[in-house]
């Protein structure tokens, strides 16, 4: 933040950051929280390792397991990965399409306060009775089941943050459909732009089916009603579905954009132009439409039958192959190259082959009756801790290094960055390559405990080691962000030297108002084009310098989603026959929501203009927070 | 010097190998060493993926290794500035082809597998005199115990699955309560225990378990059902066929069980009706009918552990009647207390439950 | 864009709804939230077919046995005609002839409301038959299926009514021609969404 934000008082900064339509800003408010229930889910997964370090041990009650196995699921995916890459698409996407903003700034600050409110709510399980103990997946029967409030509040919770998370769907595809600057086709878009479209398209596709699975959940719970009663004529099977068409997609929501942040490193730190971008794009059209086909193989041992496990099988086993084509026109891509192993590229270096081990767990579990064996073993979570953690957070790690001087405009300390990486990326294979193997010597998952003649123990005691040196790994990370808040060294355009798209033709971080004249876009990789060609400025303009039009601040989009807090809590306890005030509760919060919605609705909110004289002021003096 | 060196390298070496043998796990659970027909088939999908994937594991290594050796900027100067190819057609070709050629390969096996391993169409064989020419086992998963019941047989056991070797064994499998899933590793591939259908699939034992360390296969529930799940397990008898039709004859014995000595019929007392009333919930004869409360008991003196997993002796039996809910928290059984009008069982009592319980066999 | 500015048939653009950059928005977002909502729908059909007739063991309701197709027709016949009305709306709207556009909202408008109606009355009915929302898994599913696109009726008219009423002394311009514009689109998708529950819940019921 520039030296103009610092003089504003703390209380100042906070309703700035409470009312802000700015992309930018939203950005930071995602990478907080989202790092924040990052370091809760990490917690979770070490008291995890610590009751299966050795057999029988009782660190951790048998209840107190599953709620803490679920919740580290839960938040790791919904409240820590998820959000974290939002705010990469947010901070991002708009600067590489060479846009203002994104296309409803007002949606895009609500649907971060949904996520923020329905992710705090999940999360005051812990303090109000016991959270959710049913896995991340809830299957219906155990849900059901469960005493207490807990699953109420996963389902509450996950419903208001996927409202979050389905906005801000619509509002990068709306974006990048119509926001791109002149010159900016779709097969000139960065590699991370287009992996952020696809992904937005799948949220939109896959999270409508999860809610309507969570408010069939809510329904039979706090309502009476039977979607899922089996001596009621329901169906648990039905979740199981609902969940997976969900579930499956959302594997690829989160590894889309992971494959784009390396796309970018790739290309920048190898100084080369992505190779075969159509084919990579296509890949990741194809990967997107294929995760709608095949959540079954998430159900090979529910009873589907042959045919239906054969056909998901194959459907599954084809999507190795955009996969394959995407790590080999990455290999490609640094092929020739000149490579510079800084932090990010580290990353992605180490991505391959830990993304490659990954891949070839899951074509084996598409093997469906080899994944008889392994469905539900230790080897599950094994392979898709090697995605996920391989994948997904290699990428925000990566991400987070490679973003931060343009997010914050000073650059976190490469020393410790790769110390980070050391540990981190150690640790990661010493704690889940041993997994596959206990999952091929018959542990169960979700088991809170074994017995110390099932064989299991050494193998349990190296993962639970190798969980350490993840630990340590983020511990430095935290040291390395407070430290380079800290020092505040400031940076220019293109920190890294090798920035080919266009968030690297402008300052870090940029002015509120991204560009003061929209950029004309010649080709892929503009920035870069305009650098080898001297273009001392980094990009030519499609327009005269003019009066800007930005959207006001907003409160609204805080009130909306609060209100869907204080709701949920009188649904939550609708039902409990000793809590009167439920339904008051309950109603005062829709009309918080849907009142607000209407004073949003009623009042014209037409933004405001910057003008010339004040852009040109800025271009010398520097200013470039807007306030 | 050189002999720390040496005693180290043993040391690696011994390390390696430990590793090398614990991976393949326990026989009595290891789907790596693999007891059964299905098994064994699923074990061989896994070997020819593994080599598949090891193919494209190498392949990869080998291209990305020599990327990063060879274009290191230090090697290609501060100010180089590489040619920006586009792309190539061939290659992209080249790596879609291959890989759709090596999913061939595993698609194949695959299809032929699954409608293998999921055809049951011989359950319902019948020999001339009516009987099913193969043995059919349903069974019913409940709050972590297992119930077994073999229809033609007319008998229940419970937790101690016993089946002949060597031939086709059919499996009925529903649950009472909350979904579970019904896990043999080392004989077969796991299937879900839905509350609201029958899933219905077969298994071969090709091993006897009195051949094992511990003279029995382990099994497992494979699917979260609450906080006990990581103790839902039940155990395999495997024997051969002139032994299993012995068992199946003591156990169809109408015969209730005698209890051999004053301890043993003290604690009859105390488990019948003008007891504790355990008899309420559990069965003592294995021609009983399904659908118990709690398990069948009528081999509980045969059987190789407590409550699933605890070892099998007085001791662990004694605890666990005095409070259940400490080693099996969210299981249905009451603790003894609250069955004996809130009075903590005597050292006494328990010693005759415990000997009762023991003496209940129908193996010689 | 100028909230002031005054507009003449003649001065109206072609397409009021996406000339200017927040209506292109409104309308592209627009149309991806039909599809998320179009999912919705799929889901709650694809639940309601699954567990339709089903219900606790000697469950004595049964669609075949519970659905009176006259009352849902004339329901039926009520929508598409709100739709039509909703249209001719947007035909006025385009003229810039705002007092039309009114008019014919106006009746869409109570249309809506009238179909709104008779299904609180034909829900109310079954209830006191003994089909209440917690009467079985087929119960569940009908009512949360019906229901939901009841909602999206209620929320239509609220949208509507809500617009005319902030407009009404105003009349057109480029800011609300994309909302009216949007609202009307929102009303055909319910209308389209009840075509698919006619014929999947009512029709098939009764015949099946």
């Amino acid at each position: 933040m520039s030296s103009i934000a610092q003089k504003k008082g703390f209380g100042a900064t906070i309703w700035d950051f409470m009312t802000t339509v700015d992309h930018k800003k939203i950005a930071i408010l995602y990478l907080i929280s989202g790092g924040f229930f990052f370091l809760v889910g990490g917690i979770e997964a070490m008291m995890i390792r610590i009751q299966l370090a050795k057999a029988g041990n009782d660190f951790l009650s048998a209840g107190l397991y599953n709620e803490i196995i679920t919740m580290h699921g839960t938040t790791m995916i919904f409240l820590a990965s998820m959000p974290i890459l939002l705010a990469f698409m947010n901070a991002i996407m708009p600067l590489q399409i060479g846009a203002r903003d994104v296309a409803f700034p007002f949606l895009n600050s609500l649907g971060f306060w949904l996520f923020f409110f329905g992710g705090i709510f999940l999360n005051l399980s812990w303090f109000m009775g016991g959270a959710p103990d049913a896995g991340w997946t809830n299957y219906a029967s155990l849900a059901l089941a469960s005493e207490g409030h807990g699953i109420d509040f996963y389902t509450l919770g996950l419903t208001i943050s996927g409202f979050g998370t389905l906005i801000a769907g619509i509002n990068f595809l709306v974006t990048i459909i119509n926001m791109r600057a002149p010159g900016m086709t779709y097969m000139r878009m960065p590699l991370f732009t287009w992996t952020t479209f696809v992904a937005s398209a799948l949220i939109l596709l896959a999270f409508p089916p999860l809610t309507v699975g969570l408010f069939f959940m809510v329904f039979d719970r706090l309502f009476g009603a039977s979607f899922f009663a089996v001596e009621m004529g329901g169906n648990t099977i039905i979740w199981e579905h609902l969940f997976w068409i969900f579930g499956h997609p959302e594997v690829y929501i989160l590894i889309l954009p992971a494959f784009g942040i390396f796309s970018e490193i790739f290309a920048i730190f190898s100084r080369k132009r992505l190779f075969g971008y159509t084919a990579l794009v296509f890949a990741t059209i194809l990967i997107g439409f294929y995760g709608f086909m095949v959540w079954a193989h998430h159900m090979f041992t529910v009873g589907l039958g042959p045919t239906a496990n054969a056909v998901f099988a194959l459907a599954t086993m084809i999507i190795a192959v955009p996969t394959g084509i995407k790590i080999f026109n990455w290999l490609l891509t640094i092929w020739g190259g000149s490579i510079s192993f800084t932090t990010p590229m580290i990353y992605a270096v180490a991505f391959i082959p830990s993304f490659v081990a990954g891949g070839v767990t899951g074509v084996m579990q598409a093997i469906a009756p080899l994944d008889y064996q392994l469905h539900d073993s230790y080897f599950i979570v094994a392979h898709f801790h090697y995605v996920i953690v391989g994948g997904v957070v290699l990428a925000i790690l990566a991400g987070t290094h490679l973003y931060w001087p343009k997010m914050f405009g000073t650059m976190l300390s490469e020393k410790l960055g790769k110390w980070t990486f050391w540990f981190f990326f150690i640790g990661f294979h010493l704690t889940f390559f041993i997994q596959h193997f206990l999952g091929l010597m018959g542990m169960p998952r979700r088991v809170y405990t074994f017995g110390a003649d099932q064989g299991w123990d050494l193998f349990n005691a190296i993962s639970s080691a190798g969980a350490i040196f993840m630990a340590i790994g983020v511990i430095i990370l935290l040291v390395n962000v407070v430290m380079t808040t800290i020092k505040n060294e400031r940076v220019g355009n293109d920190p890294w030297g090798d920035g080919r798209t266009l968030e690297w033709a402008i300052p870090s971080p940029p002015p509120f108002y991204n560009f003061a004249q929209t950029p004309l876009v010649r080709g892929l990789d503009s920035f870069w084009i305009e650098k080898m060609e001297g273009n001392k400025k980094g990009m030519i303009f499609a327009e005269p310098l003019g009066d800007i039009h930005m959207p006001n601040n907003s409160f609204i989009p805080f009130v909306m989603s609060l209100g869907m807090f204080v709701a949920s809590f009188g649904a939550l306890y609708f039902l409990d026959g000793d809590k009167p005030w439920a339904l008051a509760v309950l109603v005062i919060g829709l009309l918080i929501t849907f009142g607000s919605m209407l004073v949003r609705s009623l009042k014209d909110d037409l933004g405001f203009h910057i003008t010339k004289a004040e852009l040109l002021k800025d271009a010398k003096g520097g200013n470039t927070d807007g306030h | 010097m050189m002999k720390g060196i040496k005693k180290w390298r043993l040391f690696a070496l011994m390390t390696a190998l430990l590793v090398f043998l614990a991976g393949c796990g326990r026989e009595e659970i290891s789907t790596l060493i693999p007891a059964g027909e299905v098994a064994q088939d699923q074990f061989n999908l896994l070997i020819l993926s593994s080599i598949v994937m090891l193919f494209v594991i190498i392949v990869v290594s080998i291209i990305f290794v020599l990327a990063i050796v060879k274009f290191r900027r230090s090697k290609m100067g501060e100010d180089m500035i590489p040619e920006q190819v586009e792309g190539s057609a061939r290659l992209e070709f080249l790596w879609t082809a291959v890989p759709i050629v090596l999913l061939l390969i595993l698609a194949v096996p695959t299809v032929y597998s699954t409608f293998d391993l999921a055809d049951v169409s011989t359950m319902d064989v019948q020999a001339e005199d009516g009987t099913s020419t193969h043995l059919t086992v349903n069974v019913t998963g409940k709050l972590y115990w297992w119930e077994f019941e073999y229809p033609e047989q007319g008998i229940v056991t419970a937790q101690e699955l016993v089946v002949p070797t060597d031939e086709r064994v059919y499996f009925n499998l529903i649950s009472a309560d909350i979904k579970h899933s019904f896990w043999i590793p080392s004989v077969g591939g796991k299937l879900d225990v839905n509350p609201e259908n029958v899933n219905t699939f077969y298994l071969t034992f090709n091993q006897e378990s009195s051949e094992l360390d511990d003279g029995v296969f382990y099994g497992k529930c494979a699917e979260l059902c609450g906080p006990s799940h990581a103790l839902m397990d039940f155990k395999v008898k495997t024997v051969d066929r002139e032994e299993f039709d012995q068992w199946v004859t003591a156990m169809q014995s109408e015969e209730p069980p005698v209890a051999e000595g004053d301890l043993a019929q003290q604690g009859e007392e105390l488990f019948g009706p003008d007891g504790l009333a355990c008899i309420q919930c559990h069965a003592i004869s294995g021609s009983g009918g399904t659908g118990g409360i709690g398990p069948n008991l009528a081999t509980f003196g045969d059987r190789n552990r407590v409550a699933g997993y605890l070892e099998h002796n007085e001791e662990n039996l004694k605890n666990w009647i005095q409070d259940p809910q400490e080693y099996k928290p969210g299981n249905l059984m009451p603790d003894a207390s609250s069955l004996n009008n809130g009075e903590e069982l005597s050292e006494q009592e328990l010693d005759a439950l415990a000997a009762y319980l023991m003496g209940l066999t129908v193996e010689e | 864009m100028d909230i002031n500015q005054r507009y003449t048939p003649q001065s109206w653009p072609e397409h009021p709804e996406t000339a200017t950059m927040e209506g292109k928005n409104k309308f592209i977002g627009f149309w991806l939230l039909l599809a998320a909502e179009t999912v919705t729908f799929a889901s709650l059909f694809a639940t309601y077919l699954a567990l339709k007739d089903k219900g606790p063991s000697g469950m004595e309701f049964s669609a075949a046995g519970l659905f009176e197709l006259p009352l849902v027709f004339a329901m039926t016949m009520i929508l598409l005609t709100s739709s039509l009305t909703s249209v001719y709306a947007m035909y006025h709207m385009k003229n810039h002839n705002f007092k039309a556009m009114q008019a014919w909202l106006g009746i869409t408008v109570l249309l809506g409301a009238t179909f709104l109606g008779l299904e609180i009355y034909e829900f109310n009915h079954y209830v006191h038959l003994g089909f209440g929302y917690t009467n079985s898994a087929f119960s569940s599913a009908f009512y949360t299926l019906v229901g939901t696109h009841g909602a999206h009726v209620l929320f239509g008219l609220s949208w509507f009514i809500a617009l005319m009423l902030r407009n009404a002394k105003r009349g057109l311009n480029m800011y609300n021609a994309p909302k009216f514009y949007l609202a009307s689109l929102y009303w055909h998708f319910i209308d389209v969404v009840w075509v698919f529950i006619f014929t999947v819940v009512y029709l098939m019921g009764v015949i099946g």
